[in-house]
Parts: C-alpha cells; sequence; structure tokens
C-alpha cells in the first residue's frame, strides 16, 4: 500500500497540517519507508483474535451524575493567543 | 553513617536520614543543587529553572522538620520532566506549540509528590511531545549525556525521552526525577545515563495533567541513582485519582519493605526472542552475567517463550502514532498555545499554526497515525494492530505461567552519538526493542544500571513483573543492583565555576 504525492497532501490536510511541495516530496518517501518496515505484520495470522481494548482489566468506575468541576473561565482564558470577554477569538467563518 | 559531604552525592535514602538527624538542611540541600545546575547548564538538561520555588518550599520543609512533622519526601528535590503540568509554571513538553503554556492546574504525579514535601528544581529536557529515543527532537536543542566514551571527547546522548531527567540524576543535578514511558522513554534513558529508571504498571499512576502522547501506553514512573530510591518515590506517585478513569484503585504497597526480601526461590524467565541479530556481544555478556547473579542469591532460571516480540515495534508504532495524531488535534492555535501571525481563514490558522509548531518528528508521526486511521485502512493497520497486540500480551501472559519475573537487556547497545541516527527513523525506533512490548501489554518494567561497555559507558539490564506487582520487579532489580556493585560515575567535564 503505497503512499503517493496525492495521499499525502490528502493527509496533511485531515491532519490541519500545511505542507510545501519540498515537504511532500520528503514525506512521501519517510511514510513509504515506515509503512514498508510496518507491513511484516501482515503475515501474523490474527484470525479469532480480538483487539486489544483495555492492557488493565478493569470495570470503568461510575460517579454521581453531578457537576464537580467548573466555575472559572478566566483560567481557560489564560493561554488563549487572542480573547474578547472570555471568548476566543479566531478569523472570520461566516460572511 | 558515611555521608559524602557534597550532599549532591546523597541518595533519597540517605537525604531522608540526613535531614531527619539534622545533619543538613533542606535549604542547604536544595542550595546544593542549584548549584550543581547552574553550572551544567552546557547539558542542557533543563527546560526551566525553578531555584526560587525550591529553596521557598524548602525554608517551608526545615519548619515542618523542626517541628517533627516531615512528610515521607519532606525537602527532597527533584526534576520534574517537562511533561508534567506545574501550576504556574511553565510547561512546554519541548514543543514550540506551548512554547508559552502556564498551566492553571497541577498534575496529580507532581501534586502527589509536593504533598509529600517534595520540591521541584525545574522542568527537564525532553523529546517533543515524548516522541524520541535520543532527545534530540526537542524545540530547546539535544540534552547531552554526562557519560563519555573512554577517552573521547564526542557528545554523546543520553536517550529519550526523558533525556533531561535522566542526565539530572546522573550528573547529580537531583535526587530524584519524574519521568514518563510510553514506549521506553524511562527505561532506555535511564540505561544509558548508568541511572535506575522504573516504569510502573498501566493505570498505577495517574495520567491526569500530564501531556497525552498515546493514552493506552503513557505511564509515569521515578528515575533514581537507587532502586531504594525508586521504591521511594513510586510510593508517593502512585495511587487512584477519580480524575484519570484508568488508574487502579487498589492500595499502593510499602514498596520499600519488599526489597529487603531477596530473590532465593524466585523464578526469572529469560526470553529466547530478546537474544537479536548484531546485538553487541558485551551486550549479552552482560545478560549472562545477570542471570548467574541472581541464580547465585538462589533464584530459579527459567527459558521462557515470547513468540511474537519482533512485531512489537511494528505494532507500536501504529498504535502510538494513532493514538497521537488523535491527542495532538487539540492543539489549534486557538484556546492555548502557539498561533500563527496573519492567517485570515480558520483552516488555514490551524493548518500553518500546526505546522509551525510542531518539530519533524511530531509532523512525521500525526501523518502516520492520520493515514492508518483514515477510511479504508483503519482495518489494515489499526485494527490488525491492536490484534497482535492481544497476541504480545497473551505471550506475556502464558509466559508468567512459568516464572515471577522476566530478564531481559534494557537497550541494544550504550549512548551513541548526538547526530548518528536521525536520518533513519526507523534505526532510531529499534533503540526500544526490548522495552516497548511491556508498553503494549501494560507491564511494568525497571532498567537497572550493571555494567559498563568497553568503551567506559553504561549499560542496562531490564526487569519485567506481572501486572501491578512492582514489588517482585523491585526485590529482583534490588539483587541486580546489589551483585552489580555499579559505582561508575561519568567525570564532570560539564562543570562551569
Amino acid at each position: 500500500m503505497a503512499v503517493d504525492r496525492d495521499t499525502v497532501r490528502r493527509i496533511a490536510r485531515l491532519a490541519r497540517l500545511a505542507v510545501d511541495e519540498d515537504q511532500v516530496v520528503a514525506m512521501e518517501g519517510e511514510l513509504n519507508a515506515l509503512l514498508t518496515w510496518v507491513e511484516q505484520l501482515q503475515e501474523v495470522n490474527v484470525e479469532g483474535v480480538p483487539p486489544m481494548a483495555s492492557v488493565v482489566e478493569q470495570r470503568l468506575k461510575l460517579r454521581e451524575d453531578v457537576v464537580t468541576d467548573g466555575g472559572y473561565a478566566q483560567d481557560l482564558m489564560l493561554n488563549a493567543p487572542q480573547t474578547e470577554d472570555n471568548f476566543f477569538v479566531v478569523p472570520k467563518v461566516v460572511e | 553513617m558515611a555521608l559524602s559531604s557534597d550532599p549532591t552525592r546523597f541518595t533519597i535514602a540517605d537525604a531522608r536520614d540526613a535531614l531527619a538527624g539534622k545533619q543538613i538542611s533542606a535549604t542547604e540541600l536544595a542550595q546544593a543543587h542549584i548549584t550543581a545546575l547552574t553550572a551544567a547548564t552546557a547539558l542542557n538538561a533543563f527546560i526551566t529553572e525553578t531555584p526560587d520555588r525550591a529553596l521557598s518550599a524548602a525554608e517551608t520543609s526545615d519548619a515542618r522538620i523542626a517541628a517533627g512533622e516531615a512528610r515521607p519526601l519532606e525537602g527532597i528535590p527533584l526534576a520534574i520532566k517537562d511533561l508534567f503540568c506545574t501550576k504556574g509554571v511553565r510547561t512546554t513538553a519541548a514543543s514550540r506549540i506551548l512554547d508559552n503554556f502556564f498551566p492553571t492546574y497541577e498534575s496529580t504525579v507532581t501534586q502527589n509528590l509536593w504533598d509529600a514535601g517534595a520540591l521541584m528544581l525545574g522542568k527537564t529536557n525532553l523529546d517533543e511531545f515524548a516522541m524520541g529515543s535520543s532527545n534530540e527532537t526537542s524545540y530547546f536543542g539535544p540534552v547531552i549525556n554526562p557519560w563519555r566514551a573512554r577517552g573521547r571527547n564526542e557528545d554523546l546522548v543520553p536517550g529519550g525521552s526523558s533525556g533531561g531527567s535522566a542526565t539530572a540524576i546522573a550528573a547529580h543535578l537531583a535526587l530524584g526525577a519524574t519521568g514518563t514511558d510510553t514506549g521506553g522513554s524511562i527505561r532506555q534513558p535511564a540505561a544509558v545515563t548508568g541511572i535506575v529508571g522504573l516504569k510502573p504498571t498501566y493505570g498505577r499512576c495517574s495520567r491526569w495533567g500530564a501531556v497525552a502522547f498515546a493514552s493506552s501506553l503513557d505511564q509515569a514512573g521515578p528515575m533514581t541513582r537507587t532502586v531504594r530510591d525508586a521504591a521511594i518515590m513510586l510510593k508517593v506517585m502512585a495511587g487512584h485519582d477519580p480524575k484519570d478513569s484508568t488508574s487502579v484503585d487498589t492500595p499502593v504497597p510499602d514498596y520499600e519493605a519488599a526489597l529487603n526480601t531477596g530473590v532465593k526461590g524466585l523464578r526469572v524467565g529469560i526470553p529466547k526472542e530478546y537474544r537479536i541479530d548484531g546485538m553487541p556481544e558485551e551486550m549479552d555478556a552482560l545478560w549472562q552475567r545477570g542471570v548467574d547473579w541472581l541464580k547465585a542469591q538462589g533464584a530459579e532460571i527459567v527459558d521462557v517463550s515470547l513468540p511474537h516480540t519482533k512485531y512489537a515495534l511494528p505494532a507500536y508504532y501504529i498504535v502510538a502514532p494513532a493514538e497521537a495524531s488523535s491527542n495532538l488535534a487539540r492543539y489549534d492555535g486557538v484556546r492555548y498555545g502557539h498561533r500563527a501571525a496573519g492567517v485570515s481563514d480558520l483552516i488555514g490558522l490551524y493548518e500553518r499554526t500546526r505546522a509551525e509548531g510542531f518539530g519533524r518528528e511530531v509532523r512525521r508521526r500525526i501523518m502516520i497515525g492520520t493515514y492508518v486511521l483514515s477510511a479504508g485502512y483503519y482495518d489494515a493497520y489499526y485494527l490488525r494492530a491492536q490484534k497482535i497486540r492481544t497476541l504480545i500480551a497473551r505471550d506475556f501472559t502464558q509466559a508468567f505461567q512459568q516464572c515471577d519475573v522476566l530478564l531481559t537487556p534494557a537497550t541494544p547497545s550504550a549512548a551513541f552519538g548526538i547526530g548518528s541516527k536521525t536520518s533513519d527513523p526507523v534505526s532510531m525506533y529499534l533503540n526500544d526493542v526490548f522495552t516497548v512490548t511491556v508498553n503494549l501489554a501494560g507491564l511494568p518494567g525497571m532498567s537497572v544500571p550493571a555494567g559498563l561497555s568497553q568503551d567506559g559507558l553504561p549499560l542496562g539490564l531490564q526487569i519485567i513483573g506481572k501486572a501491578f506487582d512492582e514489588e517482585t520487579v523491585l526485590r529482583a532489580g534490588r539483587a541486580i543492583e546489589t551483585a552489580a556493585g555499579f559505582n561508575a560515575q561519568p567525570q564532570s567535564w560539564w562543570r562551569t565555576a
């Protein structure tokens, strides 16, 4: 399953990573090298083997459905690059 | 007590005794380490130093000791991997994208340490988002291993990703450090810097407030100079946390008490698949010495098989990037972290921010992860890797029917030169060949310094235990430590006046 340059551009778009043409070429090579290396997994017989869901067998704990956290809008805004009245500011998305 | 006059030579256990016996104050102990780390900037072990905070906490510790109210780690100066969120102290994950991030909350593991009286000297350097095995992917530059090959002055890597923490301990800049281990990031740097590194069972320590890399694999653990110190630190770090539903609600044993039990009658498994092609003869010889040491102390040696071992690394490089691509989706330049300037559309803002904010290795893993999770490829890659993970875990379950712990090499070789493996990702990934299986199965593993290579560089052995049986891992580790008598130290070439 080799990756071509169009696939690299499509994956970069899905991953929200801007890539220039040089990077597309470099990543094409790197991704193919990695995918070739992991190809050996195809030789393992996984018939009837369940995929691992959790390494530690445990029942997830339930708790009361009540509010246990919150009420610190100022803290949430503290590291934001651009804010206005406790809102995050982004480029205009609706004309 | 034969204490050194230099408090940076203490173990945590020594320091605990010296503080309790009023032979030294917490302030003097903190000051000695601040002096040491100030003179060690050449190693680049710290991203952020917090000397004022350490001294102010030391004052509190001195008051508590005077009042007879000392807590278990009272006055012990620690280095914290810069992957743990620390309230009000910059936390970067060694990434440009978090270059200016100041958490408004504290990770559970570090909070546990402060509640026990420990104090923070600073935040240590690491591979960006803990993705690397050499500490060369850090936005803040590589960490330099305090060790050099005999008669050489070439800079070597300290391993990764917890390379700054490993260096801080090996160079005596802190008494203990926190690390995190997703595929070997505690054990591999510990091995190549000649210190002890313990990755606990998945679920033993809370992951809350630790910057996420691969959530089904990440686990915090201690990095120290002795097995006893690892036991002391783990006791404080571990425990259930309602804020991490994968942290397990079982009592935390007194790990230190387990150390004196010895290994008489302990069944130690030797997995034949770990004897890999191209492993240096000296590593093989060290492994055999480890077997002999345990046998001499009364352990029973059992040959075991872990047939799917060779598939662990490629399976890991599907599972870990898949989880990373999902976890790192949060860095969007909107709520925190770096934001690209001068972009007028939202998608463009995301794309430029992430391209500028993430380094090359992180971008590569995000791309791989996105690809293996994308429509049409999920079954062939991700689902298959998760099935192989089940087979790897089964291998261990079967082996542990015949033995109590496993003994293996910790790394395939000693520390290598800066820049010598950066051009070939797969050769870099092979550093984790002996450690990554343990993460995939969620088990505890510990690296213990066991000898020097022909070039005079540290080599480690790894003990792997059953889930939640850190006590037996520590017991066996203590036996290796006692027999190895590893007391070599790096020459302090880095020290400035």
